[in-house]
């Protein structure tokens, strides 16, 4: 299917968040936080968390702030 | 000591993460002010890319408590969306709340400020509104369950010091009860001193150092006013006066004419 993920187009095979993350690239252990069709996700649910096609996924990670 | 939502700080100074000149500028700015609290932020990030994870650990080591914030966000929607993140990424419940109701002044969006409060005072989250002098909008932001306010010294990374003094002065005398935290617009330390002794319990900046030509001298620069500005507030300043008054006695000047 095909995700927008950090506002680029993307096709993966997965169907949940937590496949899609490590079909993107992103360990086991990675550091990140994510975001469904600009609603939180929670790390626990993302297993849970069936994907569509479309969706938009944003991951972040800790960075500077002010 | 001062203390926001229970929790005790070593520190009057908050000290933002951003635009120093390397990883080992802001360290050394952080060791050499005793900075009480560190600000930090949620971007994307790439696979492999471990940035984040480099970032993080360098916060950690600080062994300070961080103040996750949601910079950059124009909606309600996007800054509780981003304080949900947060929180997980961060393990806190402090969230330092900025919805921006202008892309130029970076002026707080007070409607949108009261909003995005009481949902995330309802959610369990400790809410640092980024916001005004404006009393009533204070008002507002404590009704949704705000136990800290932060009132702008001025906008964002200008480094203009307290550009309204007696709204302020207003505020702090409004709410005499609440901790308050001066966030943003300071440039010396000299406007760091001024927040203190009017009042106010910490202040929260990131421009000033980060851009001076040694960060970490103006870091400490910044810690020694705050500490001079309390302690003047706690030694009760006289009131000015418009007209001079001799401080040598004049009883027992002698006659000399």
């Amino acid at each position: 299917m095909k995700l927008t993920v950090n506002g680029t187009a993307q096709q993966i095979v997965a169907c949940d968040l937590a496949a899609a993350l490590v079909e993107l690239g992103y360990g086991p252990d990675a550091r990140v936080a994510t975001a469904i069709n600009e609603t939180f996700v929670p790390a626990g649910q993302r297993a849970r968390h069936a994907l569509s096609d479309g969706d938009r996924l944003e991951i972040l990670a800790p960075r500077q702030g002010g | 000591m001062v203390a926001f939502y229970g929790t005790d700080l070593c520190s009057r100074l908050m000290l933002g993460t951003s635009q120093y000149p390397s990883p080992k500028a802001l360290e050394a700015a952080f060791v050499r002010s005793g900075a009480g609290v560190a600000t930090v932020s949620l971007r994307r990030e790439a696979a492999g890319d471990g940035t984040g994870q480099g970032f993080w650990q360098l916060i950690r080591d600080l062994g300070v408590p961080v103040l996750p914030n949601t910079a950059g966000c124009h909606s309600v929607k996007e800054a509780v969306t981003t304080a949900h993140m947060a929180r997980e990424m961060f393990g806190t419940d402090w969230i330092k709340l900025e919805v921006v109701g202008h892309a130029d002044t970076l002026q707080p969006d007070p409607f949108g400020l009261v909003e995005a409060a009481g949902i995330l005072c309802a959610d369990g989250f400790k809410v640092f509104p980024y916001t005004t002098e404006d009393g009533i909008l204070a008002g507002r932001l404590l009704e949704a369950g705000c136990e800290v306010l932060m009132p702008w010294g001025a906008p964002i990374g200008t480094g203009l010091g307290l550009n309204n003094i007696y709204g302020l002065r207003t505020l702090r005398a409004q709410f005499p009860d609440v901790p308050m935290v001066i966030d943003a617009g300071l440039g010396v330390p000299s406007q760091a001193a001024q927040a203190m002794e009017m009042g106010f319990d910490a202040v929260l900046l990131n421009t000033a150092v980060a851009k001076a030509g040694d960060p970490a001298k103006m870091a400490e620069a910044f810690a020694r006013a705050l500490e001079a500005g309390r302690l003047a507030y706690e030694a009760d300043p006289m009131e000015p006066r418009d007209m001079a008054h001799p401080s040598t006695p004049v009883l027992g000047l002698a006659v000399l004419s």
